[in-house]
């Protein structure tokens, strides 16, 4: 629908008319900024805590996993570092059951839900008890019982995606919505304007969180827009829209504290674009020396999110230099203990390579399976993971070997 | 027993599904109030709602990536894309989400519920861009079905399967057919089988195959080689993926010849498949090379259609070549 009004002298608009403020609460020091409204997280000791374990339990996975790739014991990794913040407190914001549709960098989200390091390593080392029976590269984790969908590679298709999970919610009616994630660079893709404009057009309780990181790969955010960030497009498509700090954990958390409220009491979509900086490289297989400056890193580096929330919580009297310590140590120790153990399970069996790619197995692929099985008992020693599938005496054995303690039930 | 055309089937259909349960969602370009640009929606609004039939604005990647979703919720969406010529922008949708969203998981997430509705096929005058047979693109994409109707009966029944079917499926209309063919379609709710084909007419001489709207042209030419004495078996291949391997093969044992049609080109066509994998089952049986009647390596064209369409005649020509050879 187009309201207009007839004028009769030649003027543009630029497209430079709007700007778009950025919500903050918390400054570096911890301290709140001068007349900042306090969310209620200010009188919930217990939630507060919640949301630093989790960022800081994400940033410990992340450093020693990244070691462990650089040490040749894990393909592949990517880091969610410096995006702390604007992860876990989105996530935070939410009701524990509502849908998370997320990009690959937010495992945040996961942590804050009780994904353990054993399921993140049985995924990153794809095991056998890895819930996508190591079938995608590491990180693509995925949760049922925590809605938690699935990681998909190629970038944005999670976005319209979304729309359709949170009118499937809506059309429900239990009260749920969906938050997908996604980076600046992203929402470049066509799916993210189809999303946007089919969530506004059908009124769907979705809230579409950009994390605006300042790069994808390499490429800087002023190299793949031209206009102020992400959130102005929000007008496009007439929907509600706020920028905010993604590296101050009160702002995100109370930002997206009243989307939800949108979403779900009045079934209309929300734009979140939190400003924050991916402090990692892109990827394990990335240098992004190559591309910025360790100047522009150190700068926010001085801003790390973690770090802000921490000030908070001590001024607070929530949380102690010792406290800090205690869980660093026990966390990297964990790390370490639950390693080790997901690097010894076995691979997925032979017969999930055919699995799941109908509800059932075809008459086709299950002669495929065959014939492939013909062909590695000819040629076991080439092929180890599938012959030790195929022979019971070693699965015998890798099951003596297994720990006691073995308790992971329900995906 | 009601006579119906393929659109009155296929709206029947939709309208039993809705009834039955009320996941079932239908959506895509001008579905709505209109009921779809050739009516397959019609008065779905109107008795279900506009919650459950409703138009989408103009974006297939948009309209696949929201039924994915709405279909990993546990709803049963049933997206229309309006000609199959269009559905390239949802291509990665298609083959990169929909196909792998269960294996990908591990099953913990699937989007089973999903059917895809599309027109395909040429005979209409469309040109380019309103007559493509699409259809071995998404064979090449393991995890999803591909289901291609040939009349009325046939449209009712296999859609309804479609939408009960645990895996996505993509639904090829004949839209040559949409309301040239009519038939005898009962008005209560029925099923037919996904990944099976089906034997039209026995013979002896020689195996003929196709799908969708081929099947009339293969029909024709049929009647005209049984009148030059040659007994043809005919089978519908109805489903591309998964495919029914077994009856193909069974058929071409016996008669030890194989011609198969489509309209889609020649190079990288469903017939390909289809030839090697028979010749790999049936080698020592077969009496002369399996033959391709098809569309041209080129484009769809528009005022040379007639010349391009693998038609009765060319049909007849190739059973004849079979035989003779």
């Amino acid at each position: 629908m187009t309201t207009t009004e007839d004028v009769h002298a030649l003027a543009f608009m630029t497209g430079d008319e709007f700007h778009i403020p950025t919500y903050r609460l918390l400054q570096q020091d911890g301290t709140l900024f001068e007349g900042a409204e306090v969310p209620d997280l200010d009188q919930d000791r217990d939630k507060a805590l919640r949301i630093y374990r989790a960022m800081l339990t994400t940033r410990v996975l992340d450093e020693r996993m990244l070691a462990a790739q650089r040490q040749g014991r894990l393909s592949f990794y990517m880091q969610c570092t410096g995006e702390e913040a604007a992860v876990v407190g989105a996530t935070a914001a939410l009701d524990d059951t509502d849908m998370i549709m997320a990009q690959y960098r937010e495992q945040g989200a996961l942590v804050y839900r009780g994904f353990t390091y054993d399921e993140f390593m049985n995924q990153l080392f794809g095991n056998e008890l890895d819930y996508g029976k190591g079938r995608q590269m590491p990180i693509h984790y995925g949760s049922r019982k925590l809605h938690y969908m699935t990681i998909s590679s190629p970038l944005a298709t999670q976005i319209p995606q979304a729309t359709g999970y949170a009118y499937g919610q809506k059309m429900a009616g239990e009260g749920n919505c969906t938050i997908t994630f996604f980076g600046e660079g992203a929402a470049s893709e066509g799916d993210f304007h189809a999303a946007l404009n089919m969530a506004a057009v059908h009124e769907v309780p979705v809230i579409f969180f950009c994390r605006n990181n300042g790069y994808a790969i390499s490429t800087p955010a002023h190299e793949q827009f031209a206009a102020d960030g992400i959130a102005p497009r929000a007008f496009g498509y007439r929907m509600h829209v706020i920028r905010v700090d993604g590296n101050d954990i009160l702002a995100v958390y109370r930002a997206t504290q009243a989307a939800r409220a949108i979403a779900v009491d009045k079934n209309q979509p929300v734009l979140i674009e939190a400003m924050t900086y991916r402090l990692a490289a892109h990827s394990s297989s990335d240098d992004p020396s190559g591309y910025r400056s360790r100047k522009e890193e150190d700068a926010w580096r001085e801003k790390d999110p973690i770090l802000r929330m921490r000030r908070w919580l001590t001024d607070k009297g929530w949380w102690s230099d010792d406290e800090e310590k205690a869980l660093q140590e026990s966390l990297r120790r964990e790390v370490l203990e639950t390693m080790k153990r997901a690097e010894k399970r076995p691979p997925p069996p032979l017969d999930s390579l055919v699995t799941d790619v109908y509800a059932d197995v075809t008459p086709a692929l299950q002669r495929q399976l065959d014939a492939l099985k013909r062909h590695i008992r000819r040629y076991p020693d080439e092929y180890p993971k599938g012959a030790r599938s195929l022979d019971p005496d070693v699965r015998a054995e890798d099951a003596a070997d297994k720990p006691a303690d073995d308790d992971q039930g329900g995906a | 027993m009601p006579t119906m055309n393929m659109l009155q089937a296929i709206n029947n259909a939709l309208d039993i599904a809705m009834a039955e349960d009320e996941r079932v969602i239908c959506f895509g370009e001008d579905v709505g109030v209109f009921g779809g640009v050739f009516r397959a929606t019609s008065h779905l609004q109107e008795r279900y709602g506009k919650s459950r039939c409703f138009n989408t604005p103009l974006v297939e990647q948009g309209i696949i990536g929201f039924a994915n979703g709405l279909a990993a919720q546990g709803s049963v969406p049933v997206a229309e894309i309006q000609f199959a010529d269009y559905i390239f922008p949802a291509f990665d949708q298609i083959v990169n989400e929909t196909a792998k969203f269960r294996f990908r998981s591990g099953d913990l997430f699937n989007v089973g519920g999903l059917t895809i509705r599309t027109p395909y096929g040429g005979g209409i005058s469309g040109g380019l861009y309103h007559s493509q047979s699409p259809e071995a693109y998404f064979a090449h994409t393991p995890g999803l079905k591909v289901v291609v109707p040939r009349n009325p009966y046939q449209a009712k029944g296999l859609l309804l399967s479609a939408i009960r079917d645990p895996d996505p499926v993509i639904f090829f209309e004949p839209k040559r057919l949409y309301r040239a063919s009519t038939g005898e379609v009962p008005e209560d709710d029925y099923q037919l089988p996904i990944g099976e084909a089906e034997v039209t007419k026995e013979g002896t001489d020689v195996t003929v195959l196709g799908w969708g709207a081929q099947m009339e042209m293969i029909d024709r030419a049929v009647e005209q080689a049984e009148k030059s004495g040659i007994s043809c078996e005919v089978i519908d291949l109805r489903s591309i993926l998964p495919w029914d391997e077994d009856t193909v093969a069974e058929s071409v044992l016996k008669t030890g010849r194989l011609v198969i049609a489509h309209e889609a080109p020649l190079t990288g066509g469903f017939a390909g498949e289809i030839a090697a994998a028979i010749q790999e089952r049936c080698f020592l049986y077969l009496e002369s090379p399996i033959a391709r009647v098809t569309g041209l390596d080129t484009p769809f064209p528009l005022t040379l259609e007639k010349e391009y369409m693998p038609d009765h005649l060319k049909v007849y020509e190739a059973i004849r070549a079979s035989v003779e050879f």
